[in-house]
């Protein structure tokens, strides 16, 4: 559905010229939950962006069933990992999940149902009227994900959205996005530098190289759906694949990778890291 | 799909040439309009026409001397305004008693516009210097006064109590603490009474008849001349630019080691 | 002393003070046989005589109509110049220094152009009073325009929000802390303005009258005029803080939580 195509961006020119992303090809699948996990400073958000269409690439393209980016797609939406600075402060949450939808030109009752459903979604209901300012940094997000629900995108992307809550509210914050995905049948791009969310949520994981950036590997996460937060996260096969992860991502760029059989879960062949 | 595809566009004219393009497009303007009639040349002579009388005018010594005449009340009044408004508004801010008890008096005080008290200056001290000082020195008092006020209480505690924590006494903490980090309001309060001291000055000069560009400007309209006023309207407007030039260049200087002279937020 | 009886004192001295001095100057000006400085209590008789409410309808209404209405278009001008401005920063870069030039001019000096272009009457006054208070207004649009969190301008990129609901109700909200803070500072602006204009060209109108009774010599009355412009000041700037606390208190609200 959507095609990352030898996405390349570069900032600024000459010397002080910036290499965010080297070369990137994946592609994501119709209905699935993909993260993308990588080192810090790997240029994740730059790529969000150049999803999005908020950048323009500096070589390859994006595309959208087979159109290419280059603008926000109308089917698209976008949380942010600065939930803060995405809402409006001005406008209360009902306001601020709706105003999305102006575009959209629905009757006014349809509006109001889509709301008041997407912020029940999130379980924000009796706040619909207060301030963003008045709400916790967890709600804050949870009125931003209600947001990009109402809008009832295709595709949602979102830029490492629970870095900036405390971990409690991150684990409530994983299962929402779960569980809404299901409600809602929203195709999820999630990117992230935690590696438990990763594996965690995912049904594969596109692992990034430290600039300037490449694909390192791409995994198929076969845990078992739907999945549970001690249950998942006790099973082998989930400590098996962070820890393959975790590898992934610390070995150097180029480095021989281990033949691998991911579904049998053999790691003891050689591996020189 | 919205957005902007990375294809050729039309030549743009490049942004650092933008300014200058817009100010030639007024200036011609002003230029043509009146020379063909579109505009009253009566009320608005070609820009060529002021700008000439304004060159004349830069070789007359009554040119300098009215100059002379507004910068002399400006700086008075500044100085007067600055010797009371600095020491007064180290001294409340830095006592939260002495603050409270003035506090009513100088909400009440503040909004008081300086040109209100233009006939009891007429009074009191005539029409001469005395009255545009008295003036000048009243508006920019206030706009300093509270500014440095605002200076000395806007010190971050932890600094004062580090400095505490060491044993300085009230005076050294003053010295060494509160008023350094007070300098940035302090030169803000003084770019903006600089600014205010000029206005009055002119203003006096205009509705007394002071001596200076005020007085000047008001009798070239009166008699006629129109290119002559526009000519000392644009003089004073010069002269504003060059003295706030000159506070953000000592600014500058003074403060290089300010965040907000290093270009932080 | 303990930090209770400092609260304490402070409040005492916050209510006294202002009594103090009123009572010292209605004594020190009582027994006053200088011309200039009338006593206290003529003042205040005449105070009321004059302005209550004698000459409201003759002087005040006129003052204030003016003022508000050179008020009103410079909020207008300023706000919608500064939104419009604030779209492309090309545009900004051009009319950059014909806004300087223009903001740079005192005031003052643009009254003889004022009177010689327009004339005498209350067009001029209150073209004058638009054109100087339109300044602050517009140049503070323009910085909160600019100072929008690029997180939210990204925001409405991605939701594809229309051009009108950017500037009116992204734009325009987002400004409005700075568009405040410019006018409240042309508030002050304007009552000298128009103060200043009924000085110079007027028959009617408060600055007129203080000017006009000083001439007369009628010293009392004068002190009255400048009484009334500084009770007019301080209710002004008053009301202002309630309608813009009103306005803005999602601003205080977000302001308050980012910092607790």
């Amino acid at each position: 559905m959507l095609q990352v195509d030898h996405l390349a961006k570069t900032y600024g020119e000459g010397k002080s010229a910036v290499e965010a992303i080297g070369d990137l090809s994946f592609e994501v699948g119709e209905g699935e939950f993909l993260c993308v996990v990588g080192p810090s400073g790997c240029g994740k958000t730059t790529l969000l962006k150049c999803m999005a269409g908020l950048l323009p690439p500096s070589g390859g393209e994006v595309r959208l069933h087979d159109q290419p980016v280059d603008g926000p797609p109308e089917t698209m939406a976008l949380v942010f990992q600065e939930y803060s600075r995405s809402l409006f402060p001005w406008m209360s949450v009902r306001q601020n999940v709706a105003f999305p939808l102006k575009r959209k030109r629905l009757p006014k009752a349809e509006l109001g149902t889509r709301v008041e459903r997407a912020v029940d979604s999130v379980d924000l209901t009796g706040f619909l009227d207060r301030y963003p300012w008045e709400l916790s940094g967890g709600m804050q997000q949870r009125v931003a994900i209600a947001r990009a629900l109402a809008y009832q995108p295709e595709i949602l992307l979102m830029d490492e959205p629970f870095a900036s809550v405390d971990a409690q509210t991150r684990a409530d914050l994983e299962d929402l996005i779960l569980e809404v995905r299901r409600e809602y049948g929203v195709t999820v791009v999630f990117v992230t530098h935690d590696i438990d969310e990763s594996v965690y949520l995912s049904d594969r994981i596109v692992v990034l190289t430290p600039s300037p950036t490449r694909v390192q590997e791409v995994l198929e996460v076969g845990l078992p759906s739907p999945r549970d937060q001690v249950q998942t996260k006790e099973q082998p096969e989930f400590a098996r694949l962070r820890a393959h992860v975790y590898r992934s991502i610390k070995r150097r760029r180029g480095a021989a990778e281990p033949e691998l059989d991911a579904t049998r879960g053999d790691t003891t062949a050689a591996a020189p890291s | 799909m919205s957005g902007v595809a990375a294809t050729a566009r039309r030549p743009r004219v490049p942004d650092a040439a933008l300014p200058w393009l817009s100010v030639a497009v007024v200036l011609a303007l002003f230029e043509l309009l009146p020379r063909i009639g579109v505009i009253n040349d009566r009320y608005f002579p070609p820009v060529s026409d002021t700008l000439t009388t304004l060159a004349d005018e830069v070789q007359t010594s009554p040119y300098w001397q009215a100059i002379g005449d507004t910068l002399e009340g400006w700086a008075l009044g500044l100085a007067i305004a600055a010797g009371l408004a600095i020491p007064l508004g180290i001294v409340i801010g830095s006592f939260p008693l002495l603050y409270r008890a003035s506090r009513v008096l100088i909400e009440f005080l503040r909004p008081i516009p300086s040109v209100a008290l233009i006939p009891l200056a007429i009074l009191i001290y005539g029409t001469g210097l005395q009255s545009k000082v008295f003036l000048a020195a009243f508006a920019s008092f206030w706009q300093l006064f509270v500014q440095v006020l605002y200076g000395v209480q806007d010190v971050d505690p932890v600094a004062t109590d580090t400095a505490r924590s060491f044993g300085y006494s009230r005076v050294q903490r003053l010295w060494r603490v509160t008023l350094p980090s007070a300098v940035p309001y302090i030169a803000t309060g003084l770019r903006i009474a600089s600014a205010v001291s000029l206005i009055l000055c002119i203003t006096a000069e205009l509705i007394i008849g002071s001596a200076g560009l005020g007085r000047s400007i008001n009798l070239a309209r009166s008699g006629g001349d129109v290119e002559l006023m526009y000519a000392l309207i644009l003089t004073t407007g010069l002269l504003g630019l060059a003295l706030n030039s000159i506070f953000v260049w000592a600014e500058k200087r003074v403060l290089h080691w300010h965040p907000s002279q290093r270009g932080e937020r | 002393m303990s930090a209770r009886t400092k609260r304490v004192l402070g409040v005492v001295l916050e209510l006294s003070v202002p009594i103090l001095v009123l009572v010292a100057w209605g004594v020190w000006s009582a027994g006053s046989t200088t011309y200039y400085y009338p006593p206290l209590t003529d003042i205040l008789e005449t105070f009321r005589d004059t302005w209550v409410f004698e000459r409201v309808g003759s002087d005040v209404v006129p003052s204030l109509l003016r003022m508000g209405a050179g008020y009103a278009i410079a909020v207008l001008a300023g706000v919608a110049v500064g939104l419009l401005l604030g779209l492309s920063r090309r545009s900004r870069r051009a009319a950059a220094p014909i806004i300087e030039f223009l903001r740079a001019i005192p005031p003052p000096a643009l009254l003889p152009f004022a009177i010689l272009v327009i004339g005498v009457g209350t067009s001029m006054k209150v073209f004058i009073i638009a054109f100087v208070c339109v300044w602050p207004i517009l140049l503070n649009t323009l910085d909160g325009v600019g100072g929008v969190d690029p997180t939210l301008r990204d925001t409405t990129r991605v939701y594809g929000i229309s051009k009108r609901d950017r500037v009116l109700r992204v734009m325009l909200p987002a400004a409005g802390p700075q568009i405040f803070a410019g006018m409240r500072t042309s508030l002050s602006l304007a009552l000298i303005l128009m103060v200043i204009s009924e000085m110079v060209a007027s028959t009617n109108g408060i600055g007129y009258f203080v000017l006009q009774s000083q001439r007369s010599f009628d010293i009392p009355e004068m002190w009255s005029g400048i009484l009334l412009i500084g009770i007019i000041g301080y209710f002004l700037n008053a009301v202002f803080l309630l309608v813009e606390r009103r306005v803005l208190r999602w601003h205080r609200g977000s302001r308050a939580s980012a910092l607790g």
